[in-house]
C-alpha cells in the first residue's frame, strides 16, 4: 500500500514513516506543507494520504483545506487527518466531500500502532474512520433524543464503534461477543433509529453519522 | 458600564398624539420639580422656623439686643439640628435628580449622563462629617442644587406651560361657550365669539408648542446637569482604571488556574510516565512480561496526559477560534451541545483577537447557561457587525427569569466585555423567551487570504 504523508514536525513525520513502514507500507513521499502535499499527490498517486492539520504557512487547518484540495483534485482520494483536537465541525467538512475514504483521527491514535494501521488501511479502502472522541461528542450532543435514549448500553457501545467506521467483525473482536451477536445489535439500532439497514458496511457507518449529526 | 450620550435628535416627534403625550410629560416634569423644591425647602426650613420663632416671641419695645441674642440661639440650634438634614436631603434631591436624567431622556430625547463621585467606602457605615463631605466636595450636589434653583425660577415654565394652555384655554374659555356650568372669565368684551377665539388659540399653542417645549427643558437639564467635559474624562478615567483592574485580576486568576492545572495534570503525569519507564527498563531482561504491562501503562499516561492537555488548550484559546475566527468557531461549540441551535452568522472579516476571545467564552457561557437553567427547546444565536459594532444575540424559548444581579455567570460576562468597553443587555421575563444582547465595539480586519 503507498502512502504519501504530509507532517511539518519532522519528529512526528519520521516516527509515522518508521511505523507505518514497520507494518509493511510504502511511504512513496514524506512532506511538510500542503503545497507539497498537492504536488506529492498528483505525482505518486497513492492509495492514502496521511494529513496532519496544522500545516504552515499559516498553522491553522491548512492541513483539513490541504486535504479537501487534494480530494477535488484527485477525486476519491482516500485522506485520514491528523489532529492534536477533533472537532465535528471539521469531521463534517471533511465528510461533506463525499465518496467515503475519510479518517479523522486525534494524533494520540498513534500509540496503538495496530488499530492505527488497521484505520489507515480501512480509510484506504474506502472506508470511514472517525476518532472516538468525535463520535462521543455527537452521542453527547444526541442525549435529548428519544430514539438515541430508546437503545441499551450494548446497543450504544456498538453504534459508537460503528459510527467510529468499524466492521461487524472488528466490533466483534472489540466487544469480545460473536458476530451474529453484532449483527443483532445493529439489527435493532437500525430498527430503533429509523434508518434503512444496508449491508455496505461504508453506508451504514455514514447513514448512522448523518443520523446522529442531525 | 458607561451610559452612552448619543447627540440629541434634531426634531422632537411631531403630531397631535405626541404633542399631547408631551403636554402630559411636561406635567409630570412639573410635579418632579415641585418635589425638589419642596425638598430643599425641608434643608432651608430650618432657616425660616428659627426666623418665624424669633419673630413670634413677644418682646418689649427696646430690647434689641434680647432680639438679637435669641437669633444667635436660634441659629446655633438650627444649624446644630439642620445639618443632620443635609445629607438625607441631598441623597433624596440625588434620587429626583436621577430621574430627572433619566426622563430626559426617555421622554425629552436628550440623554444625559450621571457623574457622582463614588462614596469612599459604604455610605451607610462613614461617619456623618465624611459622608457630609463627600457629598460636598462633588462638583454633581451643586450641579443638582443649581438645577433646582433654575428648575424654580424658570423650568417650571417650560415644563407646565403646554399642559396649563390648554388646559386653561380648555376649561376657562371654550367650556363657558358651550356651558353655563363655568362662569365666563371676567374682562371687558367677553363675548362667545371672542372666548372662542382665545380658548382656541390657547388650546392650538399649547398643544403645538408642547414637544418644543418639553425638548427645551430635556437641554435645560443637559446643561446644567450634564457633567462638564473634564467630569466626563474622570468618569471615564475611573471606568478604565477600574476595568483594567478586573481584566489584570482575571488575567492573572487564569494563569494561577492554568499552572495549577498544569503541575496537578499533565506535568504529574509525565513524572509517573519518566518512572514507569524506568521501571519497566530495569525489569526488561528479567521480567518482559511485567516489564510490557508497564509500558503499556506508560502509553496510557501519555494519552491521558495529552488529553488534559487538550482540554487546557480548549480553555484558554480553542483551536477552531484561531483557526477560523468567531462564526466557525460558535459553530463548533453548537455541535457539542445538545441544544437545537440555529446560528446566523455575518462576519466579513475578523474581530480583533482578544474581543474575538472574549466573544467566544461569553456565547459560551452563554449557552452553558441555556442548557443548565433555561430548559429551552430552541436557541438562536446572532451574530453581526454593524456601524463599528460587533453584536451577538443569544435568544431561547426557555422558561425566563434570568437575573444579572444573582447569576455570578452574567457578572463574569459582564466583567470580560467590560476592557471593551462592550455591554450585556439581558431581557428574561418569568415564563420566558430569554434574550440576552451584547454589544462589543471593534472593527473587523479582512479575512485572511489563504497561500494554498
Amino acid at each position: 500500500m503507498r502512502v504519501v504523508i504530509a507532517e511539518d514536525l519532522f519528529l512526528l513525520r519520521d516516527g509515522l514513516t518508521r511505523m507505518l513502514q514497520a507494518h509493511g507500507l510504502e511511504i512513496t513521499s514524506a512532506v511538510d506543507n500542503g503545497a507539497d502535499l498537492l504536488a506529492a499527490v498528483a505525482k505518486d498517486r497513492p492509495d492514502v494520504a496521511i494529513v496532519d492539520v496544522r500545516l504552515p504557512p499559516t498553522f491553522t487547518d491548512e492541513g483539513i483545506r490541504a486535504a479537501l484540495a487534494a480530494r477535488r483534485e484527485v477525486p476519491g482520494l482516500p485522506v485520514l487527518v491528523l489532529s492534536q483536537y477533533v472537532e465535528q465541525l471539521y469531521a463534517r467538512e471533511l465528510l461533506a466531500s463525499g465518496g467515503g475514504g475519510i479518517g479523522y483521527l486525534l494524533k494520540d491514535r498513534v500509540f496503538d500502532s495496530a488499530q492505527f494501521v488497521d484505520a489507515v488501511r480501512r480509510v484506504a479502502g474506502g472506508g470511514t474512520a472517525m476518532d472516538p472522541e468525535v463520535i462521543a461528542r455527537l452521542l453527547a450532543r444526541n442525549t435529548g433524543n428519544v430514539n438515541v435514549g430508546a437503545l441499551s448500553p450494548r446497543e450504544r457501545e456498538v453504534l459508537a464503534l460503528m459510527a467510529e467506521g468499524r466492521s461487524n467483525v472488528a466490533i466483534a473482536q472489540r466487544m469480545v461477543i460473536t458476530e451474529r451477536a453484532v449483527a443483532k445489535h445493529t439489527a435493532s439500532i437500525f430498527l430503533k433509529l429509523d434508518l434503512q439497514p444496508s449491508d455496505d458496511d461504508n453506508r451504514r457507518v455514514l447513514a448512522v453519522l448523518a443520523y446522529l449529526e442531525g | 458600564m458607561v451610559t452612552d450620550s448619543r447627540p440629541a435628535r434634531s426634531r422632537p416627534p411631531l403630531g397631535l398624539g405626541s404633542s399631547l403625550t408631551a403636554a402630559y410629560y411636561g406635567l409630570g416634569l412639573a410635579g418632579l420639580i415641585v418635589a425638589e423644591v419642596g425638598l430643599v425647602l425641608v434643608l432651608l426650613g430650618w432657616v425660616l422656623l428659627a426666623g418665624a420663632a424669633i419673630a413670634s416671641v413677644p418682646v418689649g419695645p427696646g430690647d434689641g439686643h434680647q432680639r438679637i441674642l435669641l437669633l444667635l440661639l436660634f441659629l446655633t440650634a438650627g444649624l446644630a439640628i439642620g445639618r443632620f438634614f443635609v445629607c438625607p436631603v441631598l441623597l433624596a434631591l440625588r434620587q429626583l435628580a436621577g430621574l430627572t436624567r433619566r426622563l430626559a431622556g426617555e421622554w425629552c430625547g436628550v440623554p444625559i449622563a450621571e457623574s457622582y463621585q463614588p462614596p469612599p467606602a459604604d455610605p451607610a457605615q462613614l461617619p456623618y462629617t465624611a459622608r457630609l463631605r463627600w457629598l460636598l466636595t462633588d462638583a454633581a450636589t451643586w450641579r443638582d442644587l443649581r438645577w433646582v434653583v433654575v428648575n424654580a425660577l424658570v423650568g417650571w415654565i417650560l415644563a407646565a406651560a403646554s399642559a396649563a394652555l390648554i388646559v386653561v384655554g380648555g376649561v376657562a374659555f371654550l367650556v363657558p361657550v358651550v356651558s353655563r356650568a363655568i362662569p365666563p372669565p371676567a374682562f371687558p368684551g367677553n363675548t362667545k365669539p371672542v372666548l372662542a377665539v382665545i380658548g382656541c388659540a390657547m388650546v392650538v399653542t399649547g398643544v403645538a408648542a408642547a414637544p418644543w417645549l418639553l425638548r427645551g427643558y430635556g437641554l435645560l437639564a443637559a446643561r446644567i446637569l450634564a457633567p462638564s467635559g473634564q467630569a466626563e474624562l474622570a468618569l471615564r478615567v475611573r471606568h478604565l482604571s477600574q476595568t483594567r483592574t478586573e481584566a489584570l485580576d482575571t488575567g492573572a486568576a487564569e494563569i494561577r488556574r492554568i499552572e495549577r492545572d498544569l503541575h496537578d495534570g499533565a506535568q504529574a503525569r509525565l513524572v509517573a510516565m519518566g518512572m514507569t519507564l524506568d521501571a519497566a527498563g530495569q525489569i526488561i531482561d528479567t521480567n518482559p512480561d511485567a516489564a510490557r504491562a508497564l509500558l503499556a501503562e506508560a502509553r496510557d499516561s501519555s494519552v491521558k496526559a495529552l488529553a488534559e492537555l487538550r482540554a487546557l488548550v480548549r480553555g484558554i484559546h480553542p483551536p477552531v477560534l484561531a483557526d477560523r475566527g468567531l462564526g466557525d468557531a460558535i459553530a463548533a461549540l453548537t455541535l457539542d451541545m445538545p441544544l437545537r441551535i440555529h446560528l446566523a452568522s455575518d462576519l466579513y472579516g475578523r474581530p480583533p483577537a482578544p474581543v474575538e476571545s472574549a466573544a467566544f467564552f461569553a456565547v459560551s457561557e452563554l449557552l452553558a447557561n441555556v442548557s443548565k437553567h433555561a430548559e429551552a427547546r430552541e436557541t438562536w444565536i446572532d451574530i453581526r457587525h454593524t456601524d463599528g459594532m460587533l453584536r451577538i444575540g443569544v435568544t431561547d424559548n426557555g422558561h425566563g427569569g434570568a437575573d444579572p444581579a444573582r447569576g455570578s455567570g452574567l457578572r463574569g460576562i459582564e466583567r470580560r466585555l467590560a476592557p471593551f468597553d462592550g455591554i450585556l443587555a439581558i431581557s428574561s421575563p418569568p415564563g420566558g423567551p430569554t434574550a440576552v444582547t451584547m454589544e462589543i465595539p471593534c472593527e473587523l480586519s479582512l479575512p485572511k487570504t489563504s497561500s494554498s
